[in-house]
């Protein structure tokens, strides 16, 4: 609740009418600091294409859990500093958590009927039925 | 409760400089309506990516068994698709948030020039990625035959990044309209929030294209593959195949 009265106290943020010609708005990274996260994000999708090429990596079943992991850093990174969410409003976190949540819902509930669907295709690839 | 809301009404509704000097009203929950509205638009775009990235990996794996089963048509993924041209535009939208975030922090403290530089910069990586793309896609067609109903791999491909294309050439169009507002002197430190806006969309492009980059590009589709070789092992052995 302190938070958002802060947040309504500065106008959540983005230099809304009324805060001062110049202001630094309180909580949030610098130029500095963006380009140090820029940096960072490109050294990561170094690695990621690295990765990919590491055949070890492929072969003893890691490299799927490192690319995801890697992928997942990346978002979080962006969507916490870049879209402002570490600093925002709590609520605004809750809202794009839902419509990310739901969406993994999709994908995994989707991907486990694909997993389930395969005998059928299979049954139709090896008696060549319709 | 009443503390915050009443702080947030004394500041005009999240506007800061009162309901007397904000071309918008005060709101009740002290976050600027536009910004809620773009962020509750962002979630359900979560959800129409997660559908069609969902579909291009049910499909991806099919296309492959049945040319393995001799009877589907290439090309297939690992013949097409390029990683290292993919990962420089992966690369150059990633760079495109860093200026994005750039530009919205030099209108939020008035830096006019700044800003132009910025949102000029973004739009430009932006239309590289665009024009990456456009030659990626007519590569495929012409090259590798890769059309939108050449297989299941296709479809689902041309589908998914296309839409994602789409999300980016909006995004671009936003961005020189926001370039426009600001050359005509339009874009001052007091509509920071426009560009607040626009690069919360922005953003949101990157991050799906981070997860496309990732599940399309870089993961191989073996385990498909192999879920479905599973599945005709079983299959086989139900019918006593095996």
């Amino acid at each position: 609740m302190a938070h958002r009265a802060s947040v309504a106290t500065h106008g959540g943020h983005g230099g809304h009418p009324g805060s001062a010609a110049g202001e630094h708005l309180p909580g949030h990274p610098g130029q500095r600091t963006y380009i140090n996260i820029a940096i960072i994000l490109a050294i990561i999708t170094i690695v990621e294409v690295a990765t990919y090429y590491i055949e070890w990596m492929a072969d003893s079943g890691v490299l799927v859990p490192t690319l995801i992991v890697l992928s997942a850093a990346k978002f979080v990174t962006v969507v916490g500093y870049f879209m402002h969410l570490k600093f925002d409003d709590r609520r605004l976190t809750w809202i794009f958590a839902v419509g990310l949540v739901i969406s993994l819902a999709i994908v995994i509930s989707l991907k486990i009927l694909m997993d389930v669907h395969p005998i059928d295709y299979a049954l139709r690839l090896l008696t060549g039925g319709e | 409760m009443s503390t915050a809301v009443a702080t947030a009404e004394a500041h005009g509704g999240g506007h800061g400089g009162g309901a007397e000097h904000s071309p918008h009203p005060p709101t009740s929950t002290g976050i600027d309506h536009r910004k809620l509205l773009m962020w509750g638009f962002l979630a359900s775009d979560c959800m129409f990516f997660g559908s069609l990235i969902a579909t291009y990996l049910i499909y991806r794996g099919r296309a492959e068994e049945l040319v393995a089963a001799g009877q589907g048509s290439g090309p297939l993924p690992h013949e097409v698709l390029d990683i290292p041209y993919t990962s420089v535009s992966a690369f150059v939208l990633l760079m495109s948030s860093l200026t994005m975030v750039l530009a919205l922090a030099a209108v939020q403290r008035g830096d006019v020039r700044g800003t132009r530089i910025w949102l000029f910069a973004t739009a430009t990586l932006g239309s590289i990625f665009l024009g990456g793309q456009y030659f990626e896609f007519t590569s495929f067609y012409k090259e590798d035959g890769l059309g939108l109903t050449t297989n299941m791999f296709g479809t689902s491909f041309y589908t998914l990044t296309g839409f994602h294309g789409a999300h980016v050439t909006i995004g671009v169009i936003m961005l020189l309209s926001l370039l426009w507002v600001s050359l005509r002197g339009g874009l001052r430190q007091e509509q920071a929030i426009n560009v607040e806006i626009i690069g919360l969309y922005w953003h949101f492009v990157d991050i799906v294209w981070i997860v496309i980059f990732t599940l399309v590009y870089l993961i191989p589709y073996d385990d498909d593959i192999s879920t479905i070789s599973e599945g005709a092992e079983h299959a086989a052995r139900l019918l006593g195949l095996s």
